[in-house]
């Protein structure tokens, strides 16, 4: 067994009692029902988490996000977790503010990576960060009416709080989504806003507002100046974004000065619909987060709630089998997230497509057996609370149904032992003899868009990311889950922290998970027909109380969902906070530190060494 | 030596580039003559490229893939209830679809306004449904299945995207020929090929359900409550024939019973001996069949005897 730190549990209340012993009138354990952590007075914040950081070595900030207690307390509340990046559980510790004039002070100048994460809660809360250096909506846009994730905003086309909604049965009246959704009566605008300007808006204006424009006065009279200045807008339609996605470059003759990314262009207020779903309701729509790796996307859900579910009386946590099963999907799903990584950081380096073929090629296979499995190739809904949808299936089997329909047939575990075994470390080492080489990608990406460790850890980036900048720190060993403490693996690390090491660790990474799948394979053998659930699948399980933060180590980096169950008069059927800690999202914090100085075709590549997925970014 | 490293990986290039052709070669003209080649290259030995040319090959989708659900109905050729709802309208499946897609209508007893277990109607909006198959994974009927059909473009967003209940309806053997294993493991787990409560109306009868293999998966059911072995002459005589008629009258008797027991009478009530009941009804058969003289499930006839039940 590989030797890694692990942090005792025991940590977490020692660190509040230092943190009591040192504010004692400022910091107040959180009594709730299921709830954990601290609750620090707002005014004191600032000073609290330099603390927290400082002194009792919380560095590495993962997820800042509100919460509205509309209802049940007239409060807001910012939910912090805190982790040390030598591993251990969070320091969990939160701030509250009134409903009707909420303010809390920004914690950017404490951990850089809360900047989107405040934005976004200004966004769709409406709490204020006094000292955020750049405070305005990051998901929608300005003329967006209110904010949306408030418990007393309705959607256009609301109906009911909580799904299931009374109309569907007995007496179900179909009506077409659109009778709710009427066009053009569906949307409000602020009251402070003008229409009219809003159409015709000149560039110049257009930029000085984003406080990026350059007045032509001011460079005239400097004379050293031998390039112009110039905003490029880059995006939102562009074939580098990976979809939907903008980028706002201050250019000195061909030199970025500034970057800011703008988002939301595929925002769907994920987490408002998460609000009125059920708590089962949400898997399905998890998939659509990172479409590329659905499989670990369930996973982190299902650990959230089975965290909430075991809480109560009557839970019983997955069986052998069902872990093992799930360990082989995100396993699996890591090597098609690679796959896809590597082929298209390949494409925005200008070797278009062929590398990215090859490497879809093979993920091919997997979705294969994906597809055989879960009943889908991307959208795989597969995980459920203490188990899986089904036992993986005898064979992989297709029936022929349409006309010019060619069926296949294989033995399953034969299929996997052959796709395990063989199939994905030849390929791995195929691209990394067409790739790890090449004169072309290594004077492209070595040295490009660096990010030292320390600010890796400052700007809460995650997985391969923070990794290749040197910070050995994955999920899966720092805070464990699943069978993951029993398998024998490593984390990847490179040091550079430059493009060409991100690409290198994605390499790592595949091997290690076909290390890890080498071992699941004999595990599936000897657990074979065993049951993938303790108990019966249930599909409205009563959640008890409280709070719980879920998170795995995705192919992208740290997957977190942040749920609370609460007053619900039904009982709790209903995630009454359900937070999605997105990867993708907070990864896109440093990109603008790490585009300055380099040249626009160097923000493709960047960008693409992160890798993002809009569905995830905007949710 | 500078270039190496892109010398090395255009031999890969044309490594790939080599390997399509070889396999073309290989599998010359015989790509659709025989099965295990477009299996192999189409599986995990496959080499260079593996395109399949949609729509003229279509690679068939696995038993699990789920695309817009539909809803089981009973056979037409079925002896008793041909083209039946499976659809008890118990309602789960509406109530665990995330996007909130399903409209049902549960059936009810014109006279006493009592909910029965059929759906009056049933839409999805396939726009809305997310395939993420719960429907069919919850409902504890059977009685919605994912189907594999994905072919489903047309010109008239607004008028042919909701289906009802007909356009949704597919019959038991459409499932058992699209996910023939996943349907036997069902019907293993129901005890038979089925439907649940006809199964329980089956045991309560005295009756074993056949045990559903994979040989008698497309046998077409016995009749139900028959208890003698009848004469072939019998069998192939008019629909009207009083022994079948009689063995549709026990079968809805006890159906019957059953739903009334659901209404929330004793169970004992319920199922009364079928031997007590028979000579007291002799007159029924004709109810139950439909004018052209074919046994057919008849509501009304099945009201009339919940009514007569309940009333007594
Ligand atoms: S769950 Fe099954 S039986 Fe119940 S209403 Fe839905 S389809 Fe009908
Ligand atoms: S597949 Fe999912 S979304 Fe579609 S009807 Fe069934 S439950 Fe609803």
């Amino acid at each position: 067994m590989t030797d890694y730190p692990i942090v005792e549990a025991t940590d977490i209340p020692a660190a509040i009692t230092a943190l009591k012993q040192h504010y004692p009138d400022a910091v107040k354990e959180d009594t709730r029902q299921g709830y954990s952590g601290v609750v620090v007075d707002r005014k004191r914040l600032v000073e609290i988490a330099k603390f927290i950081r400082d002194d009792l070595g919380f560095d590495y900030l993962s997820s800042a996000t509100a919460v509205d207690y509309y209802g049940i307390a007239d409060e807001m509340e910012m939910v912090y977790h805190a982790y040390r990046t030598a591993g251990g559980p969070a320091l969990v510790f939160k701030a509250q503010t009134p409903r009707d004039n909420p303010e809390i002070p920004s914690l950017v100048e404490i951990w850089p990576g809360a900047d989107f994460q405040e934005r976004e809660a200004w966004d769709l809360y409406g709490i204020r960060f006094p000292g955020h250096p750049n405070l305005k909506r990051i998901l929608l846009w300005e003329g967006f009416h209110g904010h949306p994730m408030r418990k007393d905003w309705h959607e256009a086309y609301y109906e009911q709080d909580h799904k299931p909604f009374d109309s569907r049965w007995p007496a179900g009246h179909v009506r077409r989504a659109e009778e709710l959704n009427v066009y053009g009566k569906n949307v409000r605008y602020p009251a402070d806003i003008d229409l009219s300007k809003l159409s015709d808006r000149s560039e110049e204006a257009l930029y000085s507002d984003l406080g990026l424009g350059v007045s032509i006065q001011e460079l005239e009279g400097d004379a050293s100046l031998k390039t112009d200045r110039l905003v490029v807008n880059m995006g939102p339609h562009h074939p580098s974004t990976h979809g939907v996605f903008r980028m706002i470059i201050t250019l000195n003759g061909e030199t970025i000065e500034s970057l800011e990314p703008v988002m939301g262009y595929l925002h769907r207020n994920h987490e408002k619909i998460g609000e009125r779903n059920t708590f089962l309701h949400n898997m399905p729509f998890t998939d659509r987060l990172d479409y590329i790796s659905s499989m670990s996307n369930n996973l982190g859900y299902a650990l959230a709630v089975e965290q909430l579910l075991a809480k109560g009386a009557r839970y019983q946590p997955p069986t052998y089998r069902a872990e093992v099963i799930r360990v082989l999907m995100v396993e699996l799903t890591r090597i098609v997230n690679h796959y896809w990584a590597i082929g298209f950081l390949l494409n925005d380096l200008g070797a278009f497509f062929t590398p990215a073929l090859y490497a879809i090629a093979e993920r091919e296979k997997i979705l294969d057996f994906f597809e055989a499995t879960a009943g889908s190739r991307m959208m795989c809904n597969y995980m459920r609370f203490g188990g899986v949808f089904k036992d993986i299936p005898e064979r992989i089997r297709s029936v022929a149904n349409l006309v010019n329909d060619r069926v296949r047939d294989f033995n399953t575990m034969e299929y996997l032992t052959e796709l395990i075994n063989e199939r994905i470390p030849r390929s791995i080492d195929e691209l990394d003899e067409f790739l790890t080489e090449s004169e072309i990608v290594k004077s492209r990406s070595i040295g490009v868009g660096y990010l030292p460790p320390e600010m890796a850890i400052a700007y809460s980036a995650a997985g391969p990311l923070l990794r290749a900048s040197g910070v050995p720190y994955d999920v899966r060993r720092a805070e464990p889950y699943s069978i993951y403490p029993e398998l024998d693996f490593d984390i990847a690390v490179r040091t550079h922290g430059d493009i060409y090491d991100r690409y290198l660790i994605r390499l790592d990474e595949m091997r290690e998970s076909v290390r890890i799948l080498k071992q699941i394979l004999p595990r599936l053998e000897r657990t074979r027909g065993e049951p993938i659930f303790a108990g019966s699948k249930q599909h409205t399980p009563r959640v008890p109380l409280g709070e719980a933060y879920g998170r795995v180590e995705n192919p992208k980096g740290e997957l977190g969902f942040y749920i609370v169950s609460a007053g619900d008069e039904k009982g709790p059927q209903n995630p009454w906070r359900y937070h999605v800690r997105a990867p993708s999202f907070i990864n896109l914090t440093a990109l603008g530190q790490m585009c300055i100085g380099h040249k626009v075709a160097d923000v493709v590549a960047i960008l693409g060494s992160i890798d993002i997925v809009l569905g995830e970014t905007d949710r | 030596m500078y270039g190496k490293g892109i010398a090395k990986g255009l031999w890969v290039t044309f490594r790939h580039f080599v390997n399509t052709y070889l396999d073309d070669i290989r599998y010359a003209g015989r790509k659709y003559l025989r099965q295990d080649n477009f299996e192999i290259r189409q599986g995990l030995k496959a080499q260079g490229a593996f395109t399949v040319q949609y729509p003229d090959e279509k690679l068939a989708v696995p038993e699990r893939f789920r695309f817009i659900p539909f809803l089981v109905v009973e056979d037409p050729d079925h002896p008793e209830r041909p083209n039946h709802d499976w659809c008890t309208s118990c309602g789960i499946c509406a109530k665990v679809c995330p996007p909130q897609c399903i409209w049902i209508v549960r059936g009810s007893d014109p006279a006493t306004g009592r909910p029965i277990p059929e759906p009056e109607a049933f839409y999805i909006d396939i726009d809305i449904c997310m395939n993420c198959g719960y429907c069919a994974e919850f409902c504890p009927f059977d009685a919605i299945k994912m189907d594999h059909d994905y072919e489903l473009a047309s010109y008239d967003r607004t008028r042919h995207h909701i289906h009802d209940k007909q356009r949704l309806s597919k019959p038991l053997s459409y499932w058992k020929q699209i996910a023939p294993t996943t349907a036997l493991e069902e019907a293993i787990e129901r005890g038979g090929w089925e439907h649940p409560d006809i199964i329980k109306v089956m045991k309560k009868a005295g009756k074993e359900p056949v045990q559903p293999t994979a040989e008698n998966m497309f046998a077409k059911p016995a009749a139900l409550t028959a208890t003698v072995p009848e004469p072939p002459a019998a069998e192939a005589a008019a629909d009207a024939d009083p022994a079948k008629a009689e063995r549709l009258r026990k079968r809805e008797e006890a159906l019957a019973g059953k739903r009334a027991a659901e209404g929330g009478e004793a169970p004992a009530a319920a199922a009364p001996p079928a031997a007590s009941a028979a000579p007291a009804a002799e007159s029924k058969p004709a109810e139950t069949l439909a004018p052209g003289g074919k046994p057919k499930f008849d509501k009304q006839a099945m009201l009339a005897k919940i009514r007569e039940r309940k009333a007594k």
